[in-house]
């Protein structure tokens, strides 16, 4: 029997059917690999072994009465993003200090009532803002991938830096991550693992501490597009405590996964080729063109025009959100309080102490855009690319059912390479982005590595609710990079 | 209080009122006032971390009938965050409508006649309350501050006037037939001493004839009497600026009800930037046709139509009858009135018994159907009844319920026989013949002597207007 922490999902899933081993197993196989691997990647920064293996119990006996929920006994990390009633939650900022809620995220209680096991909470970029998860408050995450020949440490990239390091690791069978402007898909990416942000909506938001509120959602990361599938299928719902949540039944994704991508066009976007983009990511992005040419499907030259204003126009309008949904970490109610001699010298202190540099730099920036007298000149402005961005999306679908790109300009990089220049930092996310402004849903899927043989991932994108679609295109490049 | 001839006063007023829902506006939790604090919170009006608003339907309702009843046009609309830094405030920021409200326009016709615009009337929550221990009873200087979050994300609606009020009386006649308004859609419970209903108000003042002075905003005036005494004392303040050379300073200004007098609170440069933007976790709010439709048939008529039915109904009401007639129309007794008029009682009658004895024991009233105000109105009248003890029934019945026949039966009120009264009249004269003679000589008041006097002898059964006939026959 190969290890328990190898397995997909879908075969943990066959072999818990038919009692190879029991969900306690499974779990105790992933708490130790934590135990061994933790201290060096930082992937977790609270562990829960005692909720883990009494979840895995519960899921024993409901093996054994034939009541498994789609994911009973599956071990998932869980992104720090997300409240976990009873278990504390912080975003990964010291503000939140201590901070364990009352309540439990839609997203997570769908999976535990799936019968999936927590294993932890992951860590990831302060408040879900970077790209390489060094902004955390609990330190830096470390990509289990090393460049050939070097044994330098890379970043797991960001936000949900710890969620792709841990499923990367084997530390889980699959993780929450959160979307903003591709924080699923640029980790995913980097480390080698399957990642979708779906449609916006698709996840309900509710109990996930809020970034930037119109770009947010909730998805999977995992090591095969069938698990990725499987997760989705048991994390999506419409949920009436968020009335942006998609109020439509969700699919059966898993079932889409084979569907093949005959008969559909596939879209290549002429403005995903930008300058200063590695030039192997450019040639595995052609191949993948070829290998869906060759699965049946239709390639067309489509354009996105405005993509370039897509990056500016999100470090507008997220951080303009981010300023106003950050406000209430003030130090009065709960998390971190630092005394001031007033009310005012308080929320300064606390606040100065509390959030750390990024986080800062976001609320300044966004305050910034709001204020009377700059905000036609930027936050207006920014919501306008928006529209143009949903225009330009809406056009390429009349030409094509779905797009393929890069997901990232780079593979993974060094600590402090970028730390340094956030704009370089920021243009990680240029291809992410202009999905996150619109709306719809795309997924990363690993596709070969580069020279120094570090996984490289490329993206499929399609309209609103196409994540079937985007499920069954994704094998199909899954298979060609060898994954059958 | 009016101004220096030549001086005008103009005047806005903005009027916060809490609507009469039973949850809050984007959570579960209880709408009541008065329960200890922060007991009706959770994660949503407490603004934890990933909590999201789901807007209440019943607020969106009762906003939409205040709309109709204002004449406004009820539009698609959008919510915004207004974020500003405040511990009762949980989020540091307030959901409220801006640049789309959900009523636009509109108009008020004041009882005198007039008519003041309305600008809109939007939704909005509520805040936290605070309370500042030491220092001033102000946040800056407190020693210690208290908040509690049952009130923080109650519903209300803003309505915001236009500058059409010239006198401290109009925004007394403005805000109170408002207050109807709100009391007959069942928007509000009215009740300002519970702050269920705040007014800010905006004066300037102007030589008549001029363009609008530069204003200043009065804040949070919780009773109509404190309205009109901080708008007149605002508006002499800035004529006597004005008149001494001097400006006046656009400001938030704070009424000292004790002082009598209004404070700088903040000046303009130190407003806060809001900072609004569109509420991202909230949905766009269209309510269709038919919703608006409903929202209409549902409407009880109000005050100034009920005004106007209740004056045709009394002819040419008495002037003294007209604050009586107010509180009727206000508690909302007209059937009370309309059915005792319709039996023939007297018009004087039929509304001071509503708006003194029930008025006095609203809670009373599921005891009190109208046929036994009517009846006991008309024993009343009849003389079967001496006013006190028509008072006395009424307010028996409003207590523990019962017919009004049996209850005067009951507390032992039958008439005087005729003659009896005669009788303790003239043995009244007799014992006090100074009384008497100082009253001949016409000393009227001395009348109310007597009646007192019969009133103690004969335990409250007699009617004073035949003690008065029983003396005036013998002068
Ligand atoms: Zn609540
Ligand atoms: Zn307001």
């Amino acid at each position: 029997m190969t290890e328990l922490t190898d397995l997909s999902i879908a075969e943990a899933r066959e072999g818990l059917k038919r009692k190879d081993f029991s969900a306690t197993e499974l779990a105790r196989a992933h708490l130790a690999a934590i135990e061994v691997a933790n201290s060096a990647l930082n992937a977790y920064v609270l562990p829960t072994p005692e909720r883990a293996l009494a979840m895995a119990k519960a899921s024993d006996a409901r093996i054994m009465t034939g009541e498994a929920g789609p994911l009973e006994g599956i071990p998932l990390g869980i992104k720090d993003l997300f409240a976990t009633k009873g278990v504390r939650t912080t975003a990964c900022s010291h503000i939140l200090h201590g901070f364990t809620p009352p309540y439990e995220s839609t997203v997570t209680a769908n999976l535990w009532a799936a019968g999936a096991v927590m294993l932890g909470k992951l860590n990831n970029d302060e408040f879900a803002m970077g790209s390489s998860n060094e902004t955390s408050f609990y330190g830096p995450v470390v990509n289990p991938w090393r460049r050939k020949g070097s044994s330098a440490q890379l970043v797991p990239g960001g936000s949900s830096g710890g969620s792709s390091a841990a499923v990367a690791a084997r530390l889980c069978m699959g993780a929450t991550a959160t979307d903003t402007g591709g924080s699923i898909r640029q980790p995913a990416a980097v480390t080698g693992t399957v990642g979708i942000k779906p449609t916006y909506g698709r996840c309900s938001r509710w109990g996930i501490v809020a970034f930037a509120s119109s770009l947010d959602q909730a998805g999977p990361i995992a090591r095969t597009v069938r698990d990725t599938a499987l997760l989705l299928g048991a994390m999506a719902s419409h949920d009436p405590k968020d009335t942006t949540s998609v109020d439509a039944p969700v699919p059966d994704y898993a079932a889409a996964v084979d569907k093949g991508v005959k008969g559909l066009t596939v879209g290549i976007p002429a403005e995903y080729r930008v300058a200063g983009m590695a030039p192997e990511i450019e040639a595995l992005w052609q191949q993948g063109v070829a290998w869906l040419k060759a699965a049946g499907a239709k390639i067309k030259e489509v354009n996105l025009p405005h993509t370039k204003y897509a990056l500016p126009a999100y470090y507008i309008v997220a951080p303009a959100e981010a300023s106003s949904n950050l406000a209430r970490y003030d130090g009065v109610r709960y998390g971190l309080r630092e005394k001031g001699h007033d009310v005012t010298s308080m929320y300064e202190n606390t606040r100065r102490e509390g959030f750390g540099q990024e986080v800062k730099r976001r609320i300044l920036i966004g305050t910034y855009v709001l204020s009377a007298g700059y905000y036609d000149a930027y936050y207006g402005q920014a919501l306008k690319v928006r529209t143009l961005t949903i225009d330009a999306f809406r056009r390429a679908y009349r030409e094509a059912d779905l797009l393929l790109g890069a997901t990232t300009p780079s593979v993974a990089f060094e600590f402090g390479s970028k730390t340094a220049d956030p704009m370089a930092m920021y243009l990680s996310d240029v291809f992410t982005i202009p999905s996150n402004l619109s709306g719809e849903p795309a997924i990363s899927v690993p596709f070969g590595t580069g020279e120094a043989g570090l996984p490289i991932g490329v993206q499929l994108l399609g309209p609103g609710r196409s994540e079937a679609q985007l499920f069954a295109g994704a094998r199909v490049l899954e298979i060609a990079d060898g994954r059958p | 209080m009016s101004l220096p001839d030549g001086w005008e006063m103009v005047v806005g007023l903005e009027v916060h009122t809490e609507l009469k829902t039973n949850t809050k506006m984007f959570c579960g939790c209880a709408n009541t006032f008065g329960a200890a604090p922060n007991t009706n919170v959770c994660p949503i009006c407490l603004g934890l971390p990933g909590s999201l608003p789901v807007l209440n339907v019943r607020a969106v309702e009762l906003a939409m009938a205040i709309g109709t009843a204002l004449h406004s046009t009820i539009s698609p609309s959008t919510f915004h965050r207004k974020n500003y830094f405040y511990p009762d405030m949980p989020k540091d920021f307030q959901i409220s409508q801006y640049d789309l409200p959900i009523n636009a326009g509109g108009y008020l016709d004041l009882p005198d006649g007039s008519r003041v615009s309305i600008e809109r009337a939007h939704l909005e929550e509520d805040t936290g309350k605070s309370t500042h221990l030491g220092g001033s009873g102000r946040i800056h200087g407190a020693d210690r501050s208290l908040v509690d979050y049952n009130r923080s994300g109650v519903p209300l609606v803003e309505i915001v006037s236009g500058p059409d009020i010239r006198s401290s009386a109009q925004a007394r006649t403005y805000a109170a037939e408002l207050r109807g308004i709100l009391i007959a859609t069942g928007a509000s419970d009215g009740r300002m001493e519970e702050g269920s209903m705040r007014i800010d108000a905006n004066v300037s003042v102007r030589r008549t004839g001029e363009p609008l002075g530069t204003r200043c905003e009065i804040k949070n005036l919780n009773s109509l009497r404190s309205l009109v005494r901080a708008i007149d004392f605002e508006a002499a303040r800035q004529v006597e600026l004005i008149e001494g050379g001097a400006t006046v300073r656009q400001e938030t200004r704070h009424w000292d009800e004790n002082l009598g007098s209004t404070s700088t609170m903040r000046v303009k440069e130190e407003a806060d930037d809001y900072r609004y933007f569109r509420e991202p976790d909230l949905v766009e709010l269209v309510p269709d046709q038919a919703w608006q439709d409903r929202v209409r048939d549902g409407l009880q008529p109000m005050p100034a139509e009920r005004r106007t039915v209740l004056t045709r109904r009394l002819g040419e009401p008495a002037p003294a009858l007209l604050d009586a007639l107010e509180v009727v129309i206000d508690l909302g007794l007209d059937s009370y009135v309309i059915a005792a008029l319709d039996a023939g009682v007297a018009p004087d009658l039929a509304v001071a018994r509503a708006a003194n004895e029930i008025a006095s024991d609203l809670e009373g009233l599921v005891n009190l159907g109208v046929d036994s105000y009517v009846a006991t109105l008309l024993m009343e009248q009849r003389g079967e009844l001496s006013a006190t003890q028509s008072k006395t029934v009424l307010a028996e019945i409003l207590a523990n319920g019962g017919e009004p026949a049996s209850v005067a039966a009951s507390k032992g009120f039958e008439r005087l026989a005729s003659g009896a009264l005669g009788e303790v009249v003239a043995q009244l004269i007799d014992e006090h013949p100074d009384v008497w003679s100082r009253y001949r000589s016409g000393d009227e008041k001395l009348a109310q002597f007597f009646i007192g006097q019969v009133m103690k002898l004969t335990n409250g059964q007699a009617n004073g207007k035949e003690v008065i006939a029983e003396l005036q026959a013998r002068r």
